[in-house]
């Protein structure tokens, strides 16, 4: 399956390049509205013919990828950060702090994802800028997502804190911060790999859901969540297929990610 | 007389691990309850009272209304109310809908509950099978069939599958199915696969045993511990995803109230939804795991 992982980190790296030129190669910016052409088909003009709103959809696809692709893994990140930290010292520490650690992990992972997102969403302001509703839901993803990689990482830790080489560099004097930096972190960088590249798909799907819900990016500020929800209105009727292209390259997307991350989880 | 023993083992393990389990399930739901009274502390238009808007009331009135309230101040005496109001059946009133959030969850409960059920049978039935096939028939154009409808499925949010069935007219009550059966599959199918490489099942074909044999007594033993497991995050995952389905399709489940809750920000009513199910996703895990670890004694 080599060529097929080949073929995945092309087609990302071709989509966030074209992403990250979205200001270039975008006809019009995502908020632009072509009042005298809603619902268009496409054309010339705009490849993907207009929205509702006469928005030209190709470029809010662009803008919109750039927002989910952007941001997605910047969540991930945080969340592999949060994990990194509160499982690696709950498994480094091992004992009663391990316990605690580990038992409020799984009081974390009890409570129903979702459920738990759209109540911390409830908390907060919805009535803020779209730039400020892009970094709080991803923001909320990041803070939220890291209590299952935790347990891996935890795990991992503890095995390493009772390995000869760590053995070894407490016999030679190494002292606790010195051996968690020196030798720890860096045979922890593997899972800690792979749960980057797991949880980059989980918060794009988990995006777009909260987008479809109304609880995510707000407008006019694209994002996955709010392109696919223009589906709602898509109809066989009508016969519409460009509409379907945001789900095409969405589905496109997410199964790359897929296709990378099986060869990290072999790596672990 | 072996399987008498076994049976007596099982029993004695179930029993004395009921306590212990039960207890687990207390702390979290009570430490889940303080997180959540803090949340409906911290909820914007906590403490604010419609009432208090009423100008026929008179100062002492307002007085009187705002003494009730101020127990409520700190945040122990608050969680200690909350307690026992929990205890005396009473979940506090929904803002939004200005109606006593138990008897919200007493009408739409049944509904999300059915609508588990029926997903989870059929992701199950769904997910399971097509694994037992493709790892007995080890047909590779079967595996490559399910692991590209799995594949795609994977990618779908279940809110675009819901979207989806409604485009298609599809009977929405299907739909978590849809959402767990690629879950069941991937998982069975790993899962199966590791089992039937193992040298006791080898030993048990190359004996000349017949597929159905050597998947009954010797495949599915060794997995039915993980398997059970997984059927506890199932649930997780089937009352998680009823959120979008029953928002988009327009069923009327506790998905449904608490998207409708956190359009509102009546946080009051999503944090006690969210203990709901928590307290019931908590049950099914512990249910599982303690099937299976009940399996696991049988098999030593």
């Amino acid at each position: 399956m080599k060529w097929a992982r080949v073929m995945a980190i092309v087609f990302l790296l071709g989509v966030s390049g074209a992403c990250l030129l979205a200001n270039f190669i975008a006809p019009a910016s995502y908020a632009h509205q072509f009042r005298e052409v809603p619902d268009a088909s496409p054309s010339r003009q705009h490849l993907l013919g207009t929205d509702d709103l006469g928005r030209d959809r190709f470029s809010r696809v662009l803008y919109g990828t750039r927002v989910s692709l952007s941001l997605a893994p910047a969540a991930a990140l945080l969340s592999s950060l949060l994990a990194a930290f509160i499982g690696g010292i709950a498994g480094f520490a091992g004992g009663r702090v391990e316990r605690w650690v580990m038992a409020g992990t799984d009081l974390f992972l009890s409570l129903p994802w979702l459920f738990l997102l759209i109540t911390v969403r409830a908390l907060l302001p919805l009535n803020v800028s779209p730039i400020v509703s892009v970094l709080i839901t991803f923001a909320m993803l990041g803070c939220l997502g890291w209590a299952g990689a935790a347990r891996i990482i935890c795990a991992d830790a503890r095995a390493l804190s009772q390995s000869d080489f760590i053995l070894l560099a407490r016999a030679s004097g190494s002292n606790g911060l010195r051996l968690l930096w020196r030798h720890l972190v860096p045979n922890l960088k593997p899972v800690l790999y792979a749960q980057f590249w797991i949880s980059v798909p989980v918060f794009i799907l988990t995006e777009a859901n909260l987008g479809i819900l109304g609880l995510g990016v707000a407008e006019p500020l694209p994002s996955w969540g709010s392109l696919l929800r223009e589906l709602e209105g898509f109809s066989t009727v009508t016969g519409q297929v460009w509409r379907l292209v945001p789900l095409i390259l969405f589905i496109a997307v997410v199964s790359s990610f897929h296709l990378v991350l099986t060869k990290e989880e072999l790596i672990v | 007389m072996a399987a008498f023993w076994n049976a007596s083992r099982r029993d004695i393990h179930t029993l004395s691990a009921l306590p212990k389990l039960a207890a687990k399930i207390l702390i979290t739901v009570v430490i889940g309850g303080f997180l959540g009274a803090t949340l409906v502390r911290l909820a914007p238009g906590f403490g604010v009272d419609e009432e208090e808007l009423d100008a026929r009331l008179s100062s002492q009135s307002l007085q009187a209304l705002r003494a009730t309230r101020a127990n409520d101040g700190n945040l122990f005496v608050f969680y200690f109310h909350y307690l026992d109001r929990l205890l005396h059946g009473d979940l506090g009133k929904s803002r939004t809908l200005q109606r006593p959030v138990l008897q919200l969850v007493a009408e739409r409960l049944p509904e999300t509950l059915k609508s588990v059920a029926l997903g989870l049978a059929l992701g199950w039935s769904g997910g399971f099978l097509l694994a037992v096939a493709i790892v007995m028939s080890r047909a590779w154009y079967l595996d490559l069939l399910g692991s590209l409808l799995v594949g795609v499925l994977l990618c779908l949010p279940a809110a675009v599958l819901a979207l989806l069935f409604l485009l298609a007219q599809a009977p929405s009550r299907l739909l978590l199915g849809l959402v767990v059966f690629p879950k069941i599959f991937r998982y069975s199918r790993n899962l199966l696969a590791r089992s039937s490489a193992l040298p006791h099942v080898l030993t048990a074909r190359a004996k000349g045993l017949g597929n159905m044999r050597v998947l009954a007594w010797h495949i599915l033993p060794t997995a039915a511990p993980q398997l059970l497991a997984l059927l506890g995050v199932t649930v997780s995952v089937a009352f998680a995803a009823a959120i979008p389905v029953e928002a988009l399709c327009d069923l009327p489940g506790i998905g449904q109230l608490a998207w409708k809750a956190a359009l509102g920000r009546d946080v009051a009513l999503l944090v006690n939804l969210t203990m709901i199910v928590t307290l019931i996703t908590l049950v099914a895990n512990s249910a599982s795991d303690m099937v299976g670890k009940t399996f696991r004694v049988s098999e030593a």
